[in-house]
């Protein structure tokens, strides 16, 4: 350790026995990110200030709320109406688990536009999709809790899926819920699992998110490293200390969030029945089925994937892929190029191609089922993992074999499984569909080989602007 | 950079068309549209009377406590115990009701629903609606039916209100409208005021931090707005040597 960085008094009593300073020197004000940081860079540290609303929420809240199926319902009103600003912490926690998916998505794509999950990063992104994985669990447990009829249906279906699960299915439900149905201890367990053991885990990806982070240090708009080109010192030319400069940044993006989060608390909390719905004003009744159960929001899109299939065991196993995949991005877009802004046209079409349909999967899964909806729902669920497969054929130039052959093989599952169902009723919905989707296919695959839309443009040794 | 900021404007403008087209399901066959203003405090001293007067024998508000009411309506608790409370209730408890479950099971083979929250599960259109569409049937062992609910065990309370209704078919036998057949003790448009008001009362009751968030929101909305123009500033005085 130099001679400036030694502190006497108090401080510099603490530093010798715990690295306070330095930590403040390694990770804020000595730890240079790239200056050109854009609007999208806002999101991390808001799902880390969410992460820490929905957790001093989440206290208030476990004062007064009642864990028990015959008192849980009755001790949500009891926060909305009688506890001092109970409905303030309550809405602020119903929109913070909402918030916090929104942020959520819009940082996991703000890693796949510029990608942020190749190589060095990769850990970095492993982390986050825990963190996601974890963030579903904890969304959905938490859901149970105020104990109406969306929370008990709406976790009947979720559980429903594990039992979908060959062999050990049955009795993993049964081990889940502590019961032969949802019932008091399956409330309990999630409540304990909700408040304690999720957010603790959380927290310990959250960390291991963020030292992985700190360790390669974070990608920019231009995909370029920083650490490539620094100056005598050592300190990166295209960077800057995160405090004060980004600090100051985030502040400002904390600005126009809470902006935002306020204005949703304060006048729709329910967000039209989508932040909370208005089914689960209605206390759980085991005995009536709602006629439309619709999951929250941020889930609808893998229920659409699910629903899609009409086979159960089937369509849980497309869901549960469909999240699995995230795991192997960085192995599946091996294109050394990070950023969008200097990738092809083909893959700018394939990323807007892939949210649109991500959009579509969850409109159609907060809807009631038509045949339309479920042809909807097929094909954008088969764009949803076109999607990966074609990330992993622009990861490099391909010939004019693989090209073919690569097409081929998505033609035909996607083709094989529609002669599998095609009958008198649908084949006219159906070949609609599965000609879009094919066409879709081979122009993204064939159109390499006779036009530029490939044509990739040459990375800056720099940072721009 | 432009792409992106045109794909996030479409994430945005998704989430928010998707809560306007969010409205409660309800499948009335003729919608009646409820006012809703709750900060019509009149209006909602007429609701909690003729909620009291009728509809309280039956149903409870058993998360309402009688003294936020009291408060929140702007009547003094004497007053207010004199007029709307019938038994020895305290001030500081909720209005249950007095009739009990097996009773009112053997009455009218349900029991009548806590309503406490019907206003923000079904809507307020909803319990306008079925104050509304009671119409003669002579099926029904109450002798009337309702479109809003269809064959519930509800008796017209209100009918000495209303007057009697009967329905018209179209050529189709879709409800066309409701027709009157007697007069009521109050014209067409004094019932549907009643209505209005005891709609509006219910969804007061329903959530009654409403009153508060709405007014508190502006002060919570005037700080942040005030710290992020100070942030924005300070950002923009320590950038001033970013190159």
């Amino acid at each position: 350790m130099s001679e400036k960085n030694q502190s006497s008094g108090v401080i510099g009593w603490i530093d010798e026995r715990l690295p306070i300073l330095s930590f403040i020197r390694d990770h804020l004000t000595h730890y240079y990110a790239p200056k050109n940081f854009n609007f999208w860079y806002f999101f991390g540290s808001l799902a880390f200030l969410i992460l820490f609303l929905q957790i001093f929420t989440g206290i208030f809240l476990a004062m007064h709320y009642k864990p028990d199926a015959k008192l849980a319902f009755d001790s949500v009103e009891f926060i909305m109406r009688d506890v001092n600003l109970g409905w303030l912490i309550r809405y602020m926690h119903s929109t913070g688990a909402s918030a916090f998916f929104i942020v959520v998505y819009l940082h996991m794509f703000r890693a796949l536009m510029y990608g942020s999950f190749k190589k060095p990063r990769e850990l970095i992104w492993l982390f986050g999709v825990f963190i996601y994985l974890a963030l579903m669990a904890e969304a959905f447990m938490g859901y149970l809790l105020p104990w109406g009829q969306m929370s008990y249906w709406g976790a009947q279906v979720i559980i429903n899926l594990f039992t979908t699960i060959p062999f050990i299915g049955p009795e993993l439900g049964v081990w889940i819920r502590g019961d032969y149905a949802i019932s008091d201890p399956t409330l309990t367990r999630f409540f304990a699992l909700h408040i304690v053991a999720v957010p603790m885990v959380i927290l310990l990806l959250v960390i291991l998110h963020l030292s992985a982070l700190h360790t390669v240090g974070s990608n920019n708009p231009d995909g370029v490293e920083i650490k490539n080109t620094k100056d005598e010192n050592g300190v990166p030319l295209d960077g800057i200390p995160f405090h004060p400069y980004y600090t100051v940044k985030d502040f400002v993006g904390m600005g126009v969030f809470l902006f935002l989060f306020a204005l949703t608390v304060f006048y729709v909390p329910e967000m039209g029945g989508y932040f909370l719905e208005h089914a689960n004003f209605i206390p759980a009744n085991p005995l009536v089925t709602p006629e439309h159960i619709a999951p929250v929001w941020y889930f609808t899109p893998f229920y659409s994937i699910l629903r899609a299939i009409p086979d159960p065991a089937f369509g849980a196993l497309a869901m549960a892929l469909s999240i699995l995949i995230l795991f192997f991005l960085p192995w599946i877009d091996k294109n050394p190029i990070k950023s969008i802004r200097y990738r092809s046209t083909l893959f700018k079409i394939n990323l807007f191609v892939f949210v649109i349909g991500f959009l579509i999967l969850g409109y159609l899964g907060v809807k009631a089922p038509t045949p339309l909806y479920n042809a909807l729902a097929l094909r954008f669920s088969e764009m949803y993992f076109i999607f990966f497969a074609l990330l992993y054929f622009y990861s490099t130039a391909r010939n004019s074999t693989f090209s073919y052959l690569f097409s081929g093989i998505i033609l035909f599952f996607i083709i094989a499984y529609d002669i599998l169902r095609i009958n008198s009723d649908n084949y006219l919905t159906l070949l609609i569909g599965l000609s879009s989707v094919c066409l879709f296919v081979l122009f993204m695959t064939l159109s390499p080989l006779y036009t530029t839309l490939n044509r990739e443009k040459e990375v800056p040794e720099r940072v721009t602007g | 950079m432009r792409t992106s900021k045109i794909i996030f404007l479409i994430f945005l403008a998704t989430l928010c068309g998707k809560g306007m087209a969010a409205g409660q399901k309800s499948e009335i066959l003729l919608d009646y549209k409820a006012i809703e203003n709750i900060n019509n405090k009149a209006s909602l001293q007429r609701g909690a009377k003729y909620f009291v007067n009728y509809c309280s024998g039956c149903h409870s508000l058993k998360y309402m406590r009688m003294n936020t009411l009291a408060k929140d309506l702007g009547i003094e608790e004497e007053i207010f115990i004199k007029n709307l409370v019938f038994s020895n209730k305290k001030i500081g408890e909720t209005m249950t009701k007095s009739m009990s479950d097996k009773d009112a099971e053997n009455w009218f083979g349900a029991i009548p629903p806590d309503l406490s929250l019907t206003a923000r599960s079904k809507g307020s259109d909803y319990i306008y609606s079925l104050l509304n569409t009671y119409y003669t049937d002579s099926s029904t062992i109450t002798g009337y039916n309702n479109l809003a609910y269809p064959n519930t065990s509800m008796p017209h309370i209100l009918v000495n209100l209303q007057g009697e209704q009967k329905l018209v078919l179209d050529p189709n036998n879709k409800p066309k409208k409701l027709e009157k057949i007697s007069e009521g003790f109050n014209s067409e448009e004094e019932y549907q005021q009643i209505t209005n008001d005891i709609t509006n009362f219910l969804v007061y009751v329903s959530e009654p931090a409403k009153l508060k968030r709405y007014s508190m929101g502006f002060w919570v909305l005037l700080f942040i707005f005030i710290f992020g123009v100070l942030a924005y500033y300070t950002k923009k005085e320590f950038w001033k040597d970013v190159h």
